[in-house]
């Protein structure tokens, strides 16, 4: 049997997704496959296209994997136009004269921006934004001006005004509706992603008509709008909407809609049934189509009936979540209340500069739609709500109110969904495909998508399908990999309990019983870290210096340029003017730059590795300990100044605070830990953003853990009330070696509770009722701890073996060169230009 | 043609660790594992700094290597490739030791 040709004309997303699907259907030894691509180039993503301009190349933006049609025995005519469809004997003719006879041909033709009908809309400098030659055309435009103005506040407009931003343009947005995104937002919604894209410096002009461009004064063009304002302008970009490329399919006596666009069946046929059409030219039942999602979902439904399975495509939906210009927006079915009857509820805040707002049914039971602005996070939630008919709670605005408090959970879980839910619009997955891919064995994200293809689209859908995966995985018993690294198959947790129950000291030890190879910087570090929760050793000894970074080899952080910075501790940021000055002074004689960091203390940056202990020195002498600032170990309570001196304060913060500093320094665990005491509810110490905080109330302290600041910003959660001072230190004793003990390699104490089974409640239990009887011996653990604290710098300048590895050069005592400039009266370590321009110096050169 | 020069002795090394020398206005890191020298230009070329001899060493997929201690990518100490970004590699020199002394050749 002689194979099926099949033509496709057009090499756009959709145009490629079709044959991506062909090639990937069971039939595909059937079809014989060629396709026309007026462009110099294959198939590239134009979701994304603004990234063009922020570091990605025509190659990155690339959707066809190198070698895909060769391989796959696809026929491309590439910068070659399809001109000519004869209907009749089933041929198509390209620019170039190439004709193919078909079977079955697919138009994927997209469409073109529709360009207003404006006076001068011609001009030098007026573009589109479309195709990669389109971004080329705009670079060299940019690089002639510095002005450029969006036609279009729509989705795509706003894009483009990305685009314009990252070229370096003063940029303003000009939309004829009184709002952005008028088919996406409401008015509220509009409002606040418009303040705050205007934060971000582009100006947002709305309800203005242009009518006409003409040559600019300051700039090389000026637009002239309906109500007699002017913009001068370089560029003008025009982002208005799309129109369907449907003259080929007229030319060839394809019916055509009213206003535009091949017309389609619920099976994506054309008026001719060997003849389809997919994606933004196809007109079906009105609509066409300018996301890509549907397309996607348009190719699937023709590759399905060519392997004779029936299918048929029956209008998408057009709910949307994007990062635009950095501010997360999300739209969902109606969410302009078309229904008169339609109910609404809205939450606006406006400091965190979140909008939210659901319509509802008139019986407040089933989601009409949805606006989010500022906070997206919802999507996936009351996407699936809408989508499968699912019943509101009670109080539906609980959907958009914020969880404050903790209690009330997903409403709807992972379990709650059909399995017939699209998780991902972009590639069709749904819920029973994220089951069967873990049937299939894929235990990861990484192989959902790689099997699925889940996620990898616009990825709005990612939290959510990982959601069904955890739960997935979590009702099979599957083990997830959690081996620290090729050279131990243990999780850290696995590996204390090892160390502390053989009493393992040393590492050749430990990979020899219990490991593999000579180990690596993660493994090395996680043991280094583990002998030194459990055994105290000094940082420094021997037998720690192979599997220490360098941060702890050296006591000091390494900074950019090979310096080490140098903190000393400052308990609860309380210090004398006398150390301030000596301070002051040790920075002026070793010429060191001073900064005051987040964790009230001092550092003092640009030590070279051969001065630290002369530093030191000097600052022992003067009664300063190591602050630890290199160690994953505790940094700093933070303190208010309390009711010494505050009128508000409650009880004494700062003495509290400087006896949690003096009772858990030196404390080695999983990750760094920072404190925070404070001593009324204002809060001032931020103690509520750290991993222990503690609040004064009128009736003692109220004790939070958990929280923490930095990348992923979390709540301490409230953990008991009105404590006295011993009943503090026996709970944080308890908690601090429980989390040692269990917590994986550098896991945060935030994420360590919220991977425990029973979250806080179990950790309270443990803590609070000692469910597991381990109290007593958690709090002795503490307690030798304390007992054989010292300072790692003190320990280190006793022994001259210690000061020793602090040489620049093993062979040679002249100490390594190392560059600075000058800036704001301080040093700054040499950039590479400073280098080039010869304005780094030696710091002797420094006065 | 360049020779072997001494440097130092086996005991001035840490066992399982890097040192730096200046050998000739060159920085180098000499890294000591397995009982023997390694050595690689001291500088860091994602990095841009000389730090190399401060970085852990150990192996990975049965190579020894070095892991930049700025931003921890992976140097081969045989080949001084990066095994994270292709392209990437760091100058190697010869050693040997010869009476508890190590020699370097650049």
């Amino acid at each position: 049997m002689s194979k099926q040709k099949i033509v496709v004309i057009g090499n756009g997303m959709v145009g490629h997704n079709f044959i991506e699907k062909l090639v990937a259907s069971e039939g595909y030894a059937n079809f014989e496959v060629h396709t026309f691509c007026e462009e110099p180039r294959v198939a590239y993503d134009r979701v994304y296209l603004s990234s063009y301009f922020s570091g990605k190349t025509a190659e990155d933006l690339s959707l066809v994997k190198p070698g895909f049609y060769e391989e796959n025995g696809v026929k491309i005519y590439i910068n070659d136009k399809a001109v000519g469809i004869d209907t009749q004997n089933k041929t198509v003719t390209s620019e170039a004269g190439v004709t193919i006879e078909y079977d079955k041909l697919i138009m994927a033709t997209g469409s073109y921006p529709f360009v207003p009908p404006i006076d001068g809309n011609n001009r030098d400098g007026c573009l589109v934004y479309r195709t990669i030659e389109d971004l080329d055309a705009m670079k060299e435009v940019a690089a002639r001006g510095k002005v450029g103005v969006v036609v279009g506040g729509g989705l795509l407009g706003l894009e483009a005004a990305k685009a314009l931003v990252d070229l370096g343009l003063e940029t303003h947005v000009v939309e004829f509706a009184p709002r952005l995104m008028p088919v996406q937002l409401d008015d509220g919604g509009a409002a606040l992603l418009k303040r705050k894209i205007e934060n971000l410096g582009v100006t947002v002009h709305t309800s203005k008509a242009t009518t006409l461009i003409t040559d600019g004064e300051s700039c090389m063009n000026k637009m002239v709008f309906a109500d007699g304002e002017e913009l001068e302008t370089d560029m003008v970009l025009f982002s208005a909407g799309i129109r369907p490329r449907d003259d080929l399919a007229k030319e060839s006596g394809l019916e055509l809609g009213p206003r535009g666009g091949i017309q389609i069946d619920n099976q994506c046929k054309t008026s001719d049934s060997d003849v389809f059409a997919i994606g933004e030219c196809a007109l079906h039942d009105g609509m066409v189509y300018g996301l890509v999602a549907p397309g996607y979902s348009m190719a699937q439904v023709v590759v399905n009936q060519l392997n004779a399975e029936p299918a048929s495509f029956e209008g998408a939906d057009m709910s949307t979540k994007l990062k635009l210009m950095g501010v997360d927006v999300a739209s969902i079915g109606d969410p302009h209340g078309t229904d008169e009857n339609a109910l609404s509820y809205v939450y606006e805040n406006g400091p965190e500069e979140i909008y939210k707002k659901i319509v509802v049914t008139p019986d407040g039971k089933k989601l009409l739609g949805a606006v989010l602005v500022g906070d997206a996070e919802d999507f996936g939630n009351l996407l699936q709500i809408m989508l499968n008919d699912m019943d509101l709670p009670e109080h539906p605005d609980a959907l958009i109110l914020p969880n404050r408090d903790g209690s009330g959970g997903d409403l709807f879980g992972p379990d709650a969904l059909p399995e017939t839910a699209q998780l991902c619009s972009c590639y069709d997955v749904s819920k029973g495909d994220i089951i069967n891919a873990v049937e299939g064995g894929c235990c990861t994200m990484a192989d959902v998508k790689a099997t699925t293809e889940a996620g990898t689209g616009c990825g709005g859908c990612v939290q959510l399908v990982t959601n069904v995966l955890n739960s997935e995985l979590e009702k099979r018993g599957v083990e997830v990999n959690t081996d620290l690294c090729e050279h131990f198959a243990h999780t850290r947790q696995e590996l204390y309990h090892i160390c502390q129950v053989e009493e393992i000291k040393d590492f050749d030890t430990l990979i020899e019983k219990h490991g593999t190879g000579c180990g690596c910087e993660v493994c090395k570090q996680a043991v280094g870290n583990i002998f030194a929760s459990l055994w105290n050793t000094h940082a420094l000894a021997k037998e720690n210096v192979a599997l220490q970074d360098t941060n702890d080899n050296y006591l000091g952080n390494m900074q950019k340029d090979g310096t080490y910075s140098v903190i000393p501790r400052v308990p609860g940021g309380e210090i004398t003017p006398q150390k301030l000055i000596v301070l002051g002074e040790v920075a002026t004689k070793y010429k060191l730059y001073t900064k005051v960091n987040g964790g009230q203390r001092i550092v003092l940056f640009g030590a070279q590795m051969n001065d630290l202990p002369a530093i030191w020195k000097e600052l022992l002498d003067a009664g300063f300990e190591s602050g630890q600032a290199y160690a994953k170990a505790l940094r700093t309570v933070k303190s208010c100044v309390g009711s010494t001196w505050c009128r508000f304060g409650l009880d004494d913060s700062v003495t509290m605070a400087i006896e949690m500093e003096n009772r858990y320094k030196g404390l080695r665990s999983p990750h760094k830990m920072k404190m925070g005491v404070s001593g009324c509810t204002r809060e001032c110490a931020e103690a509520q953003a750290k991993d222990i905080g503690l609040i004064s109330t009128e009736n003692g302290w109220n004790l939070y853990v958990c929280g923490n600041g930095g990348m992923k910003p979390r709540h301490a959660d409230l953990f008991a009330t009105d404590l006295t001072k011993e009943e503090v230190f026996k709970y944080v004793d308890r908690l601090l070696m429980f989390y040692i003990r269990t917590a994986n390699r550098l896991e945060r104490t935030a994420t360590w509770m919220d991977n425990l089974e029973g979250g806080l409640e179990y950790l309270q239990d443990v803590v609070i009722n000692d469910s597991l009887g381990l109290g007593a011996e958690l709090e002795a653990q503490m307690e030798r701890q304390q007992q054989t604290y010292q300072c790692d710098w003190e320990a280190a300048l006793e022994n001259p073996e210690f000061t020793k590895r602090f040489r620049s050069f093993v062979n040679v005592d002249s100490p390594a060169e190392q560059l600075f400039v000058q800036e704001r009266g301080q040093i700054r370590p040499a950039t590479e230009e400073d280098k080039l321009a010869g304005i780094a110096v030696e710091i002797k050169q420094i006065a | 043609m360049s020779e072997f020069v001494q440097v130092c002795s086996t005991d001035d090394l840490v066992k399982n660790s890097g040192v730096a020398a200046l050998i000739n206005d060159t920085q180098v890191a000499l890294f000591y594992i397995n009982d023997e020298v390694y050595a690689l230009n001291n500088y860091d070329p994602i990095g841009k700094a000389n730090v190399m001899s401060r970085g852990l060493i150990g192996d990975l997929k049965g190579e020894f290597m070095v892991a930049a201690p700025l931003q921890k990518q992976h140097y081969n100490l045989k080949t001084g490739e990066c095994m994270d970004v292709e392209g990437v590699s760091i100058p190697t020199y010869e050693t040997k030791i010869e009476n508890n002394q190590v020699l370097v050749k650049l």
